[in-house]
């Protein structure tokens, strides 16, 4: 296709937007008089299409094609998914998401708080956030490149340079650098520390304004009450801000859930580093087994839509208080 | 039970030039009910702040008893506050607020439960100590606010506007529940509040506050009676008294042609800064509606009748050769009188009724430093 024709083709992709818009408006125009109902379904039926095309579709077909092989034409039941919990190799992806999702959002979190509560009030108080918050504007391959040059690893012998911050700092302190990527299991620990760096900027922004949210008299009769700054954290903090701490570690466990840049990135699987993400994305495009690909697909919905919903669900209820 | 003494106490908060609180000297006795009134921004919340060690003080000290508080940690002072806006905490059952303070001092849980029983039984409040104070309404709030307090059992009970978010209603019935609780528990107790109805009606003695600086301290009446100075008298009240400035010649003070006699003690009283002028305040009760025509009377256009079954409040301006000039204001305004009127007698809007100050009944003070002259 020529340029011209690409230009065609947009512009009649938006006449044809448009006039389906037009029409919509139109017809709800005609019928408003008649039913307040009516009209609504009109209004809902582009968004209804638009995902029953774009996600209700592509999620059925997704599960229908995890029950078969890898070129996607024989039923093999549930074939895919006793390979994903049962093959040594695919039980390390599913051992390294759970070592993901069971430590990224506690320690993110973590950091998050501990930092809002530290710089609260504090003076400098915006530059202090803004440095912990930047890694949030980040890409997650940007932030990858940026700590694969962190863990940069060139061979011990004399004449060579270590180019990586990490192993640098341990030639100066007089310690072997170290392949941080490669040796496993800690390589996975290593690409976990990325996702930290740049969740903990969320947490702490989201905390801060939780924590900015108490009232003064509030923290002032704790004060006449007696506590320390420990029960003030224990009695009075934690407890006010308790929504938003779950909601900020749903959605980090959901982001961790499917994490895919990082590890693609930094490691692209190798050394024991796959997750059910990246998995997912190596069988379907790498290794052409459409099935499996589907299988790891559904696994990670299963996993993460029960999340999402408790975390619709507390969102709502810190919105209530 | 103690004392408390402001003595010079001084804040002045950073970035400002002006003390928030300029050397504030103030006693309050054992057992008093002492009511902190002024407009907004006259720093009488700062004050009640800086006893309850929520603020830091600049100059001076706080006491309480005999011991010299004003380093001390709040918690450490042995008072209780109640917060304008109830300051509960939110996931805290109504007797875990109540009991916030007792455990936090390690108390025994036995002793906590039953102070807590005890203080929501004065209260009204036992049904509610398992909610939170969510499921409450704005009155049991303010009760669970109060209990809090109460359950601790301090020295001093501090009151910061406890009433402010009640209706009007409520306001008036909690008002006197408050007053008649602190007479049977005893506690000295400081009142701040922007309302001075409420200050006449609660308090033992009244200090009043503007732009930081104590006005005058004493008992509703003194305060009612002889105001020391013309913020007072504007102040408290209500309606508002009628206050003016007006040129002396002979011993008397010039209204137009109407003349109001002035005692030859308070002539002679006025200084150089008075420049020959004399300020008269006269509450609406000490007018005397008279017939036209009577010698030294003031006609005042009618403007709004205000009934309230007792008493009829009569809501007027100068008219005549006194109109628009500016000569006298009351709490309806430049120009404005109030006059009380029979509210058998009311007299219909746009008439002109005319006045007499009832004699001895007016309030004489200083043109230039508005300090009261006593006749």
């Amino acid at each position: 296709m020529d340029i011209a024709t690409k230009f065609l083709t947009m512009a009649l992709a938006i006449l044809i937007f448009v006039a389906v818009v037009g029409v919509i408006l139109f017809i709800a125009g005609r019928s408003e008089r008649t039913s307040g109902k009516r009209v609504a379904f009109l209004f809902l039926l582009p968004t209804a299409i638009m995902l029953t095309v774009g996600l209700l579709y592509p999620a059925v077909r997704t599960i229908f094609y995890s029950f078969f092989d890898a070129a996607g034409t024989s039923f093999i039941g549930l074939g895919n998914y006793e390979t994903i919990f049962g093959s040594a190799e695919q039980l390390i992806v599913l051992r390294n998401t759970a070592i993901w999702v069971l430590i990224t959002p506690f320690v993110a979190t973590a950091i998050g708080l501990l930092y809002a509560i530290l710089v609260d009030g504090a003076r400098g108080e915006g530059p202090a956030k803004a440095l912990i918050f930047l890694p949030m504007a980040i890409s997650f391959v940007a932030a990858s490149v940026i700590w694969k040059f962190v863990y940069a690893f060139r061979p011990d012998q004399p004449n060579v340079n270590q180019i990586g911050l990490l192993n640098q700092i341990l030639v100066w302190v007089g310690l072997p650098p170290q392949q941080f990527l490669i040796s496993t299991p800690f390589n996975t620990l290593f690409l976990i520390v990325v996702m930290i760096w740049i969740q903990a900027g969320f947490a702490m922004t989201i905390l801060s304004a939780s924590i900015k949210a108490i009232p003064d008299d509030v923290i002032e009769a704790a004060r006449l009450d007696g506590v320390n700054p420990f029960e003030m954290f224990r009695f009075v903090t934690l407890p006010a801000i308790r929504p938003s701490v779950v909601v900020v570690m749903t959605t980090i466990s959901i982001a961790t859930l499917k994490v895919f840049d990082i590890v693609r990135t930094m490691t692209g699987g190798q050394f024991d580093t796959s997750v059910v993400a990246n998995e997912f994305y190596s069988q379907s495009f790498r290794s052409d087994n459409q099935g499996l690909g589907a299988a790891l697909a559904v696994l990670l919905f299963v996993l993460v839509v029960p999340i999402v919903v408790y975390n619709v669900h507390q969102l709502r209820a810190s919105e209530a208080r | 039970m103690a004392t408390v003494t402001f003595d010079k106490a001084t804040r002045i908060y950073p970035g400002t030039e002006r003390p928030a609180v300029d050397a504030l000297d103030l006693a309050v006795e054992d057992g008093e009910f002492l009511v902190l009134v002024g407009p907004s921004g006259c720093g009488k919340s700062t004050s009640l702040r800086m006893l309850a060690g929520l603020e830091d003080v600049n100059a001076g000290r706080i006491l309480i008893g005999d011991r010299d508080v004003t380093d001390v940690q709040p918690k450490d002072r042995d008072i209780a506050m109640v917060f304008q806006n109830y300051a509960l905490y939110p996931h805290m059952t109504v007797a875990d607020n109540m009991g916030f303070a007792l455990k936090i001092a390690g108390k025994p849980k036995a002793e906590i439960r039953s102070r807590v029983e005890e203080a929501a039984k004065i209260l009204d409040l036992t049904e509610y100590l398992d909610r939170k104070p969510k499921a409450l309404s704005g009155g049991q709030r303010q009760r669970v606010a109060m209990g809090r307090a109460i359950v601790r059992q301090p020295q001093v009970f501090l009151m910061d506007e406890p009433l402010s978010n009640l209706d009007a209603k409520l306001r008036v019935q909690t008002r006197t529940q408050i007053a008649s609780l602190q007479r049977r528990l005893g506690v000295t107790t400081v009142y701040v509040t922007h309302d001075q109805t409420e200050a006449l009606t609660m308090g033992d003695r009244i200090a009043v506050l503007k732009d930081g600086l104590l006005q005058q301290v004493g008992t509703p009446r003194d305060m009612y009676d002889t105001p020391a100075n013309v913020f007072v008298a504007g102040f408290i009240g209500s309606p508002a008294m009628n206050l003016g400035t007006f040129s002396l010649a002979e011993g008397y003070a010039q209204l137009g042609s109407t003349k109001i006699s002035v005692p030859r003690t308070a002539v002679t009283a006025l200084g150089a800064d008075d420049n020959a002028k004399i300020t008269i305040g006269f509450r609406p009760e000490s007018l005397d509606v008279v017939p036209a025509g009577t010698p030294d009377s003031i006609p005042v256009l009618v403007n709004i009748v205000e009934e309230l079954g007792s008493d009829a409040f009569v809501y007027g301006e100068l008219t005549g050769e006194l109109g628009s000039k500016g000569l006298l204001h009351s709490g309806a305004g430049e120009d404005q009188v109030i006059v009380r009127v029979d509210p058998r007698k009311v007299p219909a809007k746009g008439e002109t009724i005319h006045v007499t100050i009832r004699t001895g009944e007016q309030h004489l003070f200083h043109a230039g430093s508005g300090l009261r002259i006593d006749a």
